[in-house]
């Protein structure tokens, strides 16, 4: 008799199938939530303001500028934004899972950096249509515009600029005979200053500084350099990496010459990013390439310059974060009234520029406060010469935790060895993947 | 002809299988949840194109395999993985055992040793790394001036890494490591110590033909334990070091969740990554039982 067997098989089938079904349904539930999203074409100039609660996440480094954003914005319109600051080190995974699982929030700042790829995955709605109306569009900072664009389309606007410069204690330089008002104008006059703050032979005060184990900070620090050079760091799809060339080659022996002389905090060999601007911010360290965001949290008379070229010239990176609106957010309107807010004189002057941050429209670099502060006025006058490298691969080949960049700064800077050629393929290898 | 027709299952069998089946069904849909979906998942995951930022792009089994193996810190992570197994795995075995010797004797200090010592057994690991990472900061650690007048760093050079990370895993470890030595120990009757005494045995003798031989349950424990955790070594490297300097720390795990999160952003290859090492762990379980089973069985 076989009816038994076949009964208790159909019965484990039966069982199999319901429970797959409850699978199924459940993850289904989960995915869906009902609304539509409006089409992003059929948005107007102003968006909706409509007491709408949108979300936002950014990355921690830009908790301050991005808490001072939404309150302002909160304060003045019906709807209201909730803010997540994510750690830096977790906000790719965060954004990674949230979009796996259609999840992410209405608006999202990114890493200027990776924007082409988060563009290319299809991360952002395209708002090409809302952007090209602003009558001011040619005014927004064009880095940022342009690394959110692909195959024509518009998807991301700046949303805080950050700037790589050159600092200097004034206090350090007067007491080891430098010029505190007149900034080191070249590579080497860097390195003499550097040199010159480290033969005070103070008790913990030292030249210069950097994170020689941190690939975002070394690329927001010393490409500028390559730039002011007239070289390039990049060929122009992103695909090659020429980090080889002859000025290239200058940064890393100056660094070099600079670590062998003792006159580099000796924590920047270990430095991972979390603590790499702490020993100037304390008063320890003579000069160093230092994001233009921190100039409100300097607690002592600081100079601001460019980062210098090899035999001159000033450039800088030009970073921080674009934000557009998510592929899961299902009030474009309402996120476009934020941003069209983000880009109005309200914010970008009021609140941006008087708390002492880079305006990303250049028509409102003279502003009253940063009339103010002619550091300010230096910083919006160098944004325009700066740069922001575009690459779909640039955290695989730069900022990752033991990218191949870092082990050419590590091999070039640290060890001293001739591998710059070998290591530059390296990355090469990965941006052309 | 007559043919066997097998017995008619009783009434109450049935009733007591579907019982079992019953009291078994709570713990078997928890374990296919947990268990069997997630590394169904894994499987899925591992032979399918899955960027992170992307989702599934369908089936392309066994590039992943292939391209896992070819990554270019693969052999490097599992040859350092090894080694920081091999290190802490001789240390803490051996150092718990040494505390556990030092505090089985009934002294004055007993209980104060053992609860000494078993307290960082207490401390969650990734708060024992932030403690360890405070520790060793240049900025913030109590030894911040010295290591700035050296110009040394804790974390700075592969060694200093390494040996860094592993002090804080034996810190962290070797308490909990002792206390199973201990009981290990405390399972040794007295009377085998007795008659060693009285034929003459010096304490040398005793430790090396008693305490040893009849640990061995406690050493296969005490090993597979060991081994399996530093082979899937994690948050003391993402949070001291992640991976650095130069990826001289790169761990299995943590190049695992750098190829899913940071930089390549690819969660099928990530899951190739994942299927190898389930499969390594699985292999060198075996092995460790079925050699401590043949010596036992010896």
């Amino acid at each position: 008799m076989t009816t038994q067997p076949r009964r208790r098989a159909t019965a484990r089938s039966l069982a199999a199938i319901i429970t797959a079904g409850a699978l199924i349904g459940g993850l289904a539930a989960c995915a869906g939530s009902g609304e539509t999203s409006t089409p992003a074409e059929s948005i107007g100039p102003e968006g909706v303001d409509d007491g709408s609660t949108l979300t936002l996440w950014t990355r921690a480094p830009l908790e301050k500028q991005a808490n001072l954003l939404v309150d302002a914005y909160n304060a003045s319109h019906e709807n209201q934004v909730e803010l997540t600051v994510v750690p830096n080190d977790d906000y790719v995974a965060k954004v990674g899972a949230a979009a796996g699982s259609s999840g992410l929030p209405d608006l999202f700042a990114a890493d200027i950096v990776y924007v082409p790829n988060w563009v290319e995955q299809g991360l952002f709605q395209d708002i090409s249509a809302q952007i090209d109306a602003l009558d001011y569009k040619d005014a927004i900072n064009k880095g940022h515009l342009s690394a959110g664009t692909s195959d024509g389309k518009e998807h991301v606007l700046p949303f805080v600029l950050d700037l790589s410069m050159l600092f200097w204690n004034k206090e350090l330089f007067e007491e080891a005979g430098l010029d505190p008002e007149k900034a080191p104008s070249t590579l080497a006059e860097f390195a003499d200053a550097a040199k010159a703050v480290q033969a005070l032979d103070k008790e913990g005060v030292y030249g210069t500084a950097t994170g020689l184990n941190c690939g975002g900070c070394l690329v927001f620090t010393w490409f500028p350099s390559i730039w002011a050079s007239g070289e390039e760091v990049l060929s122009e799809d992103g695909r090659e990496s020429l980090l080889a060339n002859d000025a290239a080659k200058e940064v890393y022996s100056t660094w070099n010459d600079l670590w062998e002389s003792g006159a580099v905090l000796p924590s920047s060999q270990d430095e991972a990013g979390p603590t790499w601007t702490a020993g100037f911010t304390e008063g320890n360290v003579g000069l160093m390439y230092y994001p233009a965001t921190l100039l409100s949290s300097t607690p002592f008379d600081a100079g601001v310059a460019g980062i210098p070229g090899v035999d001159g010239g000033a450039s800088t990176f030009v970073g921080g974060d674009g934000i557009g609106i998510s592929k899961d957010s299902k009030k474009s309107p309402q996120a476009w009234n934020f941003l069209n807010w983000l880009m109005s004189e309200d914010a970008q002057v009021g609140v941006l520029a008087k708390n002492n941050d880079v305006v990303s429209r250049s028509d409102f670099a003279d502003n009253e406060f940063a009339a103010k502060d002619p550091r300010l006025v230096t910083i919006n006058e160098v944004a325009g010469q700066g740069d922001t490298p575009v690459a779909m691969n640039f955290q695989q080949a730069f900022n990752a935790p033991g990218s191949p960049w870092l082990t050419l700064v590590r091999n070039a800077v640290l060890e001293g060895t001739d591998t710059v050629d070998a290591d530059n393929d390296g990355i090469t290898d990965i941006l052309g993947q | 002809m007559s043919t066997l027709t097998p017995p008619r299952r009783s009434k109450r069998a049935r009733r007591d299988a579907l019982q079992g089946w019953l009291y078994a069904s709570p713990t078997a849909i928890f374990v296919g949840f947990v268990f069997l979906l997630p590394l169904l998942l894994v499987l899925q995951m591992s032979a399918s194109d899955w960027p992170l930022l992307a989702g599934n792009r369908g089936w392309n089994f066994p590039d992943n395999y292939v391209d896992a193996t070819q990554h270019r810190l693969f052999w490097d992570s599992i040859w350092f993985t090894l080694k920081y197994t091999v290190v802490t795995t001789i240390l803490l075995i051996g150092l718990g055992l040494g505390l556990a010797l030092l505090v089985q004797e009934s002294t004055r200090w007993k209980s104060f040793l053992r609860t000494a010592f078993l307290v960082p057994s207490a401390l969650g690991l990734a708060s024992a790394s932030l403690l360890f990472y405070v520790l060793y900061s240049p900025y913030a650690g109590p030894f911040a001036d010295l290591m700035q007048a050296w110009g040394f760093t804790f974390l700075g050079t592969p060694e200093g890494a390494l040996w860094s990370t592993v002090f804080l895993i034996v810190w962290r470890y070797a308490g909990f490591y002792m206390l199973l030595m201990l009981v290990g120990l405390q399972s040794i009757p007295d009377e085998v110590y007795e008659a060693a005494r009285i034929d003459g045995a010096s304490t040398w003798q005793t430790f090396r033909t008693i305490t040893v031989p009849l640990l061995r349950p406690t050493f296969a424990l005490t090993i597979v334990l060991c081994v399996t955790g530093s082979l899937l070594a994690f948050e003391q490297f993402y949070i001291l070091t992640k991976g650095g300097p130069d990826n001289s720390t790169m761990t299995i795990v943590q190049l695992i969740y750098n190829v899913a999160f940071q930089g390549q952003n690819d969660l099928g290859i990530a899951a190739a990554l994942s299927v190898i090492v389930l499969l390594a762990l699985v292999v060198i379980n075996v092995f460790q039982l079925r050699a401590f089973r043949r010596t036992d069985e010896n």
